[in-house]
């Protein structure tokens, strides 16, 4: 059984050439997705259609797009199309002598069925309102902030305090995130070589990580010096201690379950706010509805669960042109057929949200910002259910997206009510960073935020201005 | 209308039975929606299409009969 049949897609950058770095000499595409992935994979659909092929290092990879493909491919179960396999670059930052005794499968269920209970949405909402109301406190009245720290930041408190608990999360400051974002940055493609290999880039990630274990480390023998700590103050960390874990399995824990959660939502606020910035007209609609929305005094923690028409659909075509993860792999297991051609085991197999988003028969004027596409009757997401996948399609989709947006919406309540931004470089110089397999903002990426005033709605008859708080 | 769910991608989150009790209920073994009400009443439908679409599974839709 061969893939001959599967056309290969054209090479721009020849594996030989001089800039490859010699470790990733001969390896066929890897060389050029570690420097323009999305041109890559853009390609492999402009030249071969639903399914093409390219080659990293001795891995043959079939790209699919489209409705038909995609769903083959989002229904295949585990056992057929292997998740964790197909990504070499994440052992290390979990943690190599790490072990989990479940499945990708079994962690998702164990997630959803534990942390991101339908019930617990109400408590994590109030959470992640007050992380946020924590990180704008110290604003004043204008200033300048860079989206990739402030939102990388925010997200490590939301995604630490909702899924490993508040003691835990009230430990870290602001070192935590930026120690973080190193480990996330070493997630060179380079991996699918070697995952070890002696660069630069995994020297700083095995650093950053040996960083994070450290102050795992002082935070359990803080706990442990505190004594019997009362059943209600208890946190997943103090079950953790008790099952017996060192340091080094529990930051292997919480960086692996923080994973999913952080990079993603921080990237996706952050592109949520550019796109409002590039399209003031949407940004004025949101803006009207959020203060229409609160005009009665009404929690963020409660609205942020409930409809917010105008303010989801801009979140959910900033997902759409910029989705955090822009390839999803597995590793062929079995012999899968796949619309007439037989995928022999040991091919890795890809779906990219980045081209099946932007498939301009699914998305008319796809490369436009159009929040009006996701409005009755055009619904273009649930219309095109095995397309529009920023957060994956079928039994894998991404268990934690209505976290996500509730997340989201509670966010953009609450800074876009009490500050009005304007951006602070030239709306085309923000730009994501595709060098490393997780993508993040490039910086700079700054924006000048200005306090709102408004009338007081408290204030009766007397028409007063006052500062909100 | 006709409600249809897909048990092949449903995630077990429930969240369409808060919206629309009558029409989806759980298969608590299965870890899937069941439709307790296939043809829900016309009175139904703006509770049934915020089920469609606020599934986190994008599993449930409506199909007009």
């Amino acid at each position: 059984m061969t893939l001959d049949a599967i056309r290969e897609v054209s090479t721009v950058l020849d594996d030989q050439d001089a800039i490859v770095p010699a470790i990733i000499k001969g390896t066929g595409h890897l060389p050029e997705m570690r420097v323009d992935p999305i041109a890559l994979f853009h390609r492999v659909r402009d030249e071969c259609g639903d399914l093409g092929r390219f080659r990293l290092a001795d891995k043959q990879v079939v790209l699919v797009t489209g409705a038909e493909a995609n769903e083959a491919f989002f229904r295949a179960p585990e056992s057929v199309l292997d998740q964790a396999a197909a990504y070499p670059f994440m052992t290390p930052i979990f943690g190599k002598g790490v072990v989990f005794d479940a499945s990708p499968e079994e962690r998702q269920q164990m997630l959803k069925n534990q942390a991101l209970r339908g019930d617990m949405m109400r408590g994590h909402a109030q959470t992640i309102e007050a992380e946020i109301r924590r990180m704008v406190a110290g604003w004043g009245d204008e200033g300048e902030i860079d989206l990739l720290d402030f939102f990388a930041e925010l997200t490590i408190y939301t995604t630490s305090s909702c899924l490993i608990g508040k003691p835990f999360r009230d430990q870290l400051d602001g070192s935590f995130a930026e120690i973080y974002h190193r480990l996330e940055h070493g997630t060179d493609a380079i991996a699918y070589v070697d995952p070890y290999a002696d660069i630069e880039n995994f020297k700083i990630r095995d650093e950053a990580r040996e960083e994070l274990v450290a102050k795992v480390q002082s935070i359990i023998a803080a706990r442990v010096a505190q004594g019997e700590i009362p059943k209600e103050d208890r946190d997943l960390l103090d079950v953790l201690i008790a099952v017996g874990y060192d340091a080094e399995m529990v930051t292997g824990i919480f960086i692996s379950m923080m994973f999913a959660g952080h990079h993603t939502s921080s990237g996706t606020a952050s592109w949520a706010m550019i796109e409002l910035l590039r399209n003031p007209a949407v940004m004025g609609d949101v803006v009207a509805e959020l203060d229409a929305l609160y005009a009665d005094g009404s929690e963020v923690s409660f609205q942020a669960l409930r409809s917010i028409p105008v303010l989801e659909a801009a979140l959910k075509e900033t997902l759409r042109l910029h989705p955090p993860l822009v390839i999803l792999m597995r590793l062929v297991q079995e012999d899968f057929d796949l619309m007439g051609h037989t995928i022999p085991a040991g091919t890795v197999l890809a779906a990219s949200p980045r081209v099946s988003n932007r498939i301009e028969e699914d998305f008319p004027k796809a490369e436009e910002f159009d929040p009006g596409r996701y409005v009755d009757p055009r619904q273009e997401d649930l219309q095109n259910r095995w397309t529009w996948i920023p957060f994956g399609a079928g039994k894998h989709r991404c268990v934690g997206n209505a976290f996500a947006m509730m997340q989201m919406k509670a966010i953009f309540s609450v800074i876009l009510r009490d500050f009005s931004f304007e951006p602070a470089q030239e709306l085309d110089t923000y730009r994501d960073d595709f060098t490393k397999m997780v993508i993040q903002l490039a910086q700079p990426a700054r924006v000048k935020y200005r306090r709102r005033f408004r009338v007081s709605r408290l204030a009766g008859a007397r028409t007063s201005t006052t500062e909100l708080s | 209308m006709r409600v249809v769910a897909d048990t092949g991608i449903c995630q077990g989150h429930q969240l369409c039975q808060g919206e629309a009790p009558t029409v989806f209920g759980f298969d608590e073994d299965a870890d899937v929606v069941v439709l307790l009400d296939e043809h829900p009443d016309e009175a139904l439908r703006a509770d049934v299409t915020t089920a469609v679409k606020y599934c986190p599974a994008f599993a449930l839709s409506i199909e007009e009969d």
